[in-house]
């Protein structure tokens, strides 16, 4: 690999020119695979936002164009004043920050007090949360929908939130972070300097999670943005629909036109497209560390 | 005296998590096992106990045998379409993880993996569409005839397919990249020295190595296949609005029975069937993993 500086390496690549070109010239091919590949996954997206500013038209040309021959902003005009899609958008950005807030809240302190409390009953807990977590959502969200029924909470921002309060991975993850990087003795000097548990939770733990629970937040959000079948089973009017069942269902109308439904959806996707390129790292980090349960 | 007030506040402080944690998971998942077993019609008061006698229904019900083979080809397809492809792009940016574009090509890979489903799977069902759609178009440059992708019942099993794996492929690719990036330099320095070459190294060393890796990513992507539902919803409906052919995947027959049939513990037992599908791959992995670490 060309990574890792060895004395071998050094010699080859230096010492035999023509073996040189030859690495050059791999790389190259890789770097115009990888780029062709790279445009191919964004191709669709590409088709989505030219799509948004084509007239009617010209959506109707054969062959399909990519890049609209004379852009209008009409889809975008007529989307937003026929359907509640900024409604839509803000009632899944407060279900989504209420949902990483309740994540990352729950899974701070469990997986503080999992990870540094050790007592058999506690390990039984964390066993539980642990053999719960492989369980999907779809098993169990229909009793679940019964629950939100009986609260009265269904068609609202409070019944959604219901199934995204808590995240089995958050707790374990943090619990991994807590047992890792936070040494007892830390903990140990400030209880006897007098410092009360409270005080040691928000001064001493918090600010050293920083770092995962950062990545777990934007984790939750983007789990509770991009939430379909929950939302779709527990909305029930225009008005309190997520964007993502929104768009699902306004797509079924019959005068809707590809036009405006990608005007929605690239109103829906430059905000999250935005924050995703911002938050790459915490993000990747976060997936990443799903990857590492072991 | 410090102990016991330590222990107090462990106490109190996990209490809440636990009492959430209980209400809105361990409460449902013993709803739906116990549902499983009776007879429900969501409007009346009595839930007689029915035994097994809903498992033994679905055995023969062809509505959700349909739809646990559809999820099933979609699931396998989206794990052999995803885990080649996905290795063999990793083991690719990974060698040009100097390279400036390493960011991009990572960016490029994940982003539909985060982007909202909805509104990627319209980008896809224009792509599929058969009158106005790219693809298509494409097809009839090369000469081939142009297809019904959404209405065949076999070509919108591979529509799904193409979606979910363009969505679950950065999934995999980075968790193949942080695979690579935790392997062993040594070995594949002595492999070099021993005169192999990259492509050498990569088929007889990383693959063997990053077997526990396949194996979890394997099994991630097809849990999430066996729950797919978005992606069947959004493609089904064609763009005017006309009804279309929708793919019955096993969650869409869930909610019908509940929602639409009005039986409910017939569905809990489609989730129980779901729930020993993902418990068995689980498991499956976890049986590998451990034969792995003894040999």
């Amino acid at each position: 690999m060309t990574s890792a500086p060895n004395p071998a390496a050094y010699d080859e690549t230096v010492g035999d020119p023509r073996h040189r070109l030859k690495v050059l010239l791999t790389n190259i091919a890789i770097d115009a695979f990888l780029i062709a590949f790279s445009l191919a996954m964004l191709l669709p997206l590409v088709f989505l936002v030219g799509n948004a500013f084509k007239t009617p038209q010209e959506l109707l040309l054969w062959p399909p164009t990519v890049v609209p021959q004379s852009p209008t902003l009409d889809n975008f005009t007529s989307v937003l004043s026929d359907t509640p899609l900024l409604t839509w958008i803000w009632n899944s950005f407060s279900f989504a920050c209420l949902s990483t807030l309740s994540i990352t809240a729950t899974s701070a302190i469990a997986g503080y007090i999992l990870g540094k409390f050790p007592s058999k009953a506690l390990n039984v807990v964390f066993g539980i949360i642990l053999a719960t977590a492989i369980i999907p959502f779809e098993v169990y969200m229909i009793p679940l929908y019964f629950q939100v029924k009986a609260l009265g909470a269904l068609d609202s921002l409070w019944g959604l939130l219901v199934g995204y309060l808590v995240m089995s991975f958050g707790i374990f993850l943090i619990r991994q972070n807590v047992i890792h990087s936070i040494p007892d003795e830390l903990l140990e000097a400030a209880r006897i300097d007098g410092a009360g548990e409270f005080w040691v939770f928000f001064y001493i733990v918090l600010p050293l999670l920083r770092g995962p629970l950062a990545a777990l937040g934007v984790l939750a959000f983007f789990q509770a943005w991009t939430a379909f079948t929950w939302p779709l089973i527990v909305t029930s009017t225009k008005t309190s629909y997520t964007i993502e069942v929104g768009l699902a269902l306004f797509q079924t109308g019959f005068t809707v036109d590809v036009g405006r439904l990608s005007a929605a959806s690239s109103i829906v996707l430059i905000p999250s497209i935005t924050l995703f390129v911002f938050l790459r790292r915490h993000f990747v980090q976060g997936v990443a560390s799903t990857g590492l349960k072991d | 005296m410090l102990e016991r007030k330590k222990w107090i506040f462990a106490t109190l402080a996990l209490l809440p998590t636990l009492a959430i944690y209980a209400a809105v998971r361990l409460y449902p998942i013993g709803e739906t096992l116990r549902l499983s077993l009776h007879r429900w019609n969501i409007l009346s008061k009595n839930k007689p106990f029915v035994g097994l006698d809903n498992f033994r229904e679905l055995i023969g019900d062809p509505l959700f045998r349909e739809a646990l083979l559809n999820t099933t080809i979609i699931a396998f397809g989206v794990v052999i379409v995803t885990i080649p492809t996905a290795l063999f792009l990793a083991a690719l940016i990974y060698h040009r993880t100097q390279s400036r574009l390493a960011g991009f090509y990572e960016t490029a890979v994940f982003l539909p993996h985060v982007v909202s489903l909805v509104p990627a799977a319209m980008a896809w069902k224009w792509i599929f569409d058969a009158r106005l759609g790219p693809l298509n178009a494409v097809l009839g440059w090369l000469g081939v005839e142009p297809r019904a992708w959404l209405f065949d019942p076999t070509l919108s099993l591979v529509c799904i397919i193409v979606l979910c794996s363009w969505q679950a492929l950065g999934y995999g690719v980075l968790i193949y990249l942080v695979g690579f990036k935790n392997l062993p330099q040594s070995l594949y320095e002595a492999a070099r020295l021993d005169g192999a070459s990259g492509l050498q190294s990569f088929w007889y060393l990383s693959i063997p190595l990053l077997k526990p890796i396949t194996l979890y990513v394997s099994v991630v992507t097809l849990v999430s296949g066996f729950n797919i539902y978005a992606q069947a919803f959004v493609l089904a409906s064609d763009s005017q609005g006309a009804p279309g052919r929708q793919v019955r995947v096993l969650v869409l027959d869930m909610l019908e029975n509940s929602f639409r049939n009005y039986r409910v513990g017939y569905a809990a037992s489609e989730a129980v069937v779901l729930l020993v599908i993902v418990l068995v791959l689980t498991l499956i992995q976890f049986t590998v993993l451990r034969e792995k670490g003894r040999t």
